[in-house]
């Protein structure tokens, strides 16, 4: 956990924060209402005697405090996908409509793309992307088991991502939950911070650039992006927002959130950023229970 | 990954549309899950039907262009170019409740016998041979849960390897 004293300085309750990091996480899924309904997933779990918690500000999430999703029928049926409850923030923030054209830039192994798909009620279309044939193949069992019929799966580097195949169509919105040094998946993960190291948080930072000013390209004037990551590092997320706000024609919009959050930080390690980065929001464990996350929302504007 | 593996193309709307005689049209795959299986043409109306390769359809919500050079369109829908047609299992659980005949119940223990990929006898089905949808009851309703292939008294499981549980 000595990687994450460096947030000393930007963490509340710190010595809370590192407790938080430490306890394990609880399993939790999503209803895929493409499939089914919230109200017949609960009934199938209960058939099989295994027990849900609710999650406070989604229906469609359950916390399963003593079973693993995966070895049941409502999840055979592509009913339940195991989706960290973080993990739902960003699509939910996005919170794209039926019928529009939505980018999942580095979208393997599809939790995210299938929440957009069932939350567009499977109209639409989602063009899901990323760079690795074995996610993509992962990506791809889970649009099969989840029903999704609206989705295309483009393998390509996102930050030359070609609007080609459809004709050159741009986006309503686009999710921009990028690579990153993962720090916040370690209750889930314990050997998350083991290769942690800043020559690869710098290097990272620069693909979390090019993915994101190539979103901002590839998405309308006034349509919206979600950038995301699951670490605290200022360097992949403040910063990111601070290089392609200089960069390109977007600008940073308030939400709300659903969980408990931090406004996103202005200074770090000697730098500066764009005062709106504050728009952001900071999810860490201890506030929530939760993984830690980091989720800002822009809007294009030229 | 060859170029052919990138390229779906959007098969004809009828016989008359095509040029290889080979090439399955829209309205052979229509009329195959509406006769084989009562599920009417209008269950796909917002869906177009591409073809990857020889004979894999896939089917799409949406309209593009045809060609489209992606890794997928949609999902897998049916085998064609065989003398007998193949829904694939992840089609039949997102349009097999559509369906009105050549539905075999199981009730629990088979049905978690089939999941698992095994073959058992089921000399009570009456109906036809060939390729069924195989459901059982789960929350007060029925749910399709893959496809059978039933021949002399047996069903045999056609639900892929990767897709077998143990749920029993």
């Amino acid at each position: 956990m000595d990687v994450l004293d460096r947030y000393r300085p930007i963490v509340d309750d710190f010595e809370a924060f590192v407790a938080a990091c430490e306890r394990p996480l609880p399993s939790v899924v999503r209803v895929n209402t493409i499939k089914t309904t919230v109200d017949r997933a609960r009934r199938a779990l209960d058939a099989a005697d295994i027990a849900v918690d609710p999650v406070a500000w989604s229906e469609q999430l359950f916390r399963l405090p003593s079973a693993q999703p995966g070895a049941n029928w409502p999840y055979f049926h592509g009913w339940l996908h195991g989706q960290e409850e973080v993990s739902a923030l960003p699509a939910t923030i996005l919170d794209p409509q039926p019928g529009e054209r939505v980018w999942d830039s580095c979208a393997a192994p599809g939790s995210k793309t299938t929440q957009l798909a069932a939350m567009m009620d499977d109209a639409g279309v989602v063009v899901a992307t990323d760079s690795n044939l074995g996610r993509l193949s992962a990506l791809r069992t889970n649009t099969e088991r989840l029903g999704v019929t609206n989705t295309a799966v483009t393998c390509e580097d996102a930050r030359n991502h070609s609007l080609a195949p459809f004709d050159g169509a741009a986006y309503d919105r686009a999710l921009v939950d990028v690579p990153c040094s993962c720090e916040g998946t370690i209750r889930k993960n314990p050997d998350a911070l083991d290769d942690w190291d800043i020559d690869h948080v710098r290097g990272v930072a620069g693909v979390q650039k090019g993915v994101l000013r190539r979103a901002v390209q590839a998405t309308k004037p006034g349509g919206t992006i979600v950038y995301s990551t699951c670490t605290f590092a200022p360097e992949e997320n403040e910063a990111i927002l601070d290089h392609v706000l200089a960069a390109e024609s977007c600008e940073m919009v308030p939400f709300s959130c659903p969980l408990d959050g931090r406004p996103g930080v202005t200074e770090w390690d000697g730098d500066s950023f764009n005062p709106s980065v504050e728009l952001a929001r900071r999810i860490y464990p201890h506030h929530n229970d939760t993984g830690g996350f980091f989720a800002a929302k822009l809007e294009v504007t030229g | 990954m060859t170029d052919e593996s990138m390229r779906f193309d959007r098969i004809p709307a009828t016989s008359t549309d095509r040029e290889d005689p080979e090439t399955p049209t829209r309205a052979e795959v229509l009329d195959f899950f509406a006769d084989n299986y009562g599920i009417e043409p209008a269950v796909f109306e917002e869906h177009t039907i591409w073809e990857r390769g020889s004979g894999k359809l896939w089917v799409f919500r949406g309209r593009p262009s045809t060609p489209v050079a992606v890794q997928g369109l949609g999902m897998t829908l049916l085998r064609t170019r065989q003398e007998h047609w193949k829904p694939t299992t992840d089609a039949i659980q997102r349009f097999g409740h559509h369906a009105e005949k050549n539905v075999i119940r199981l009730e629990a223990e088979a049905a978690a016998a089939f999941v698992a990929g095994e073959d058992q006898a089921a000399e009570w089905w009456d109906g036809e041979w060939g390729y069924l949808i195989v459901a059982h009851e789960i929350a007060g309703d029925r749910e399709p849960i893959g496809v059978g292939l039933y021949l002399r008294g047996e069903l045999r499981s056609q639900i892929p390897k990767g897709r077998r549980r143990d749920l029993r």
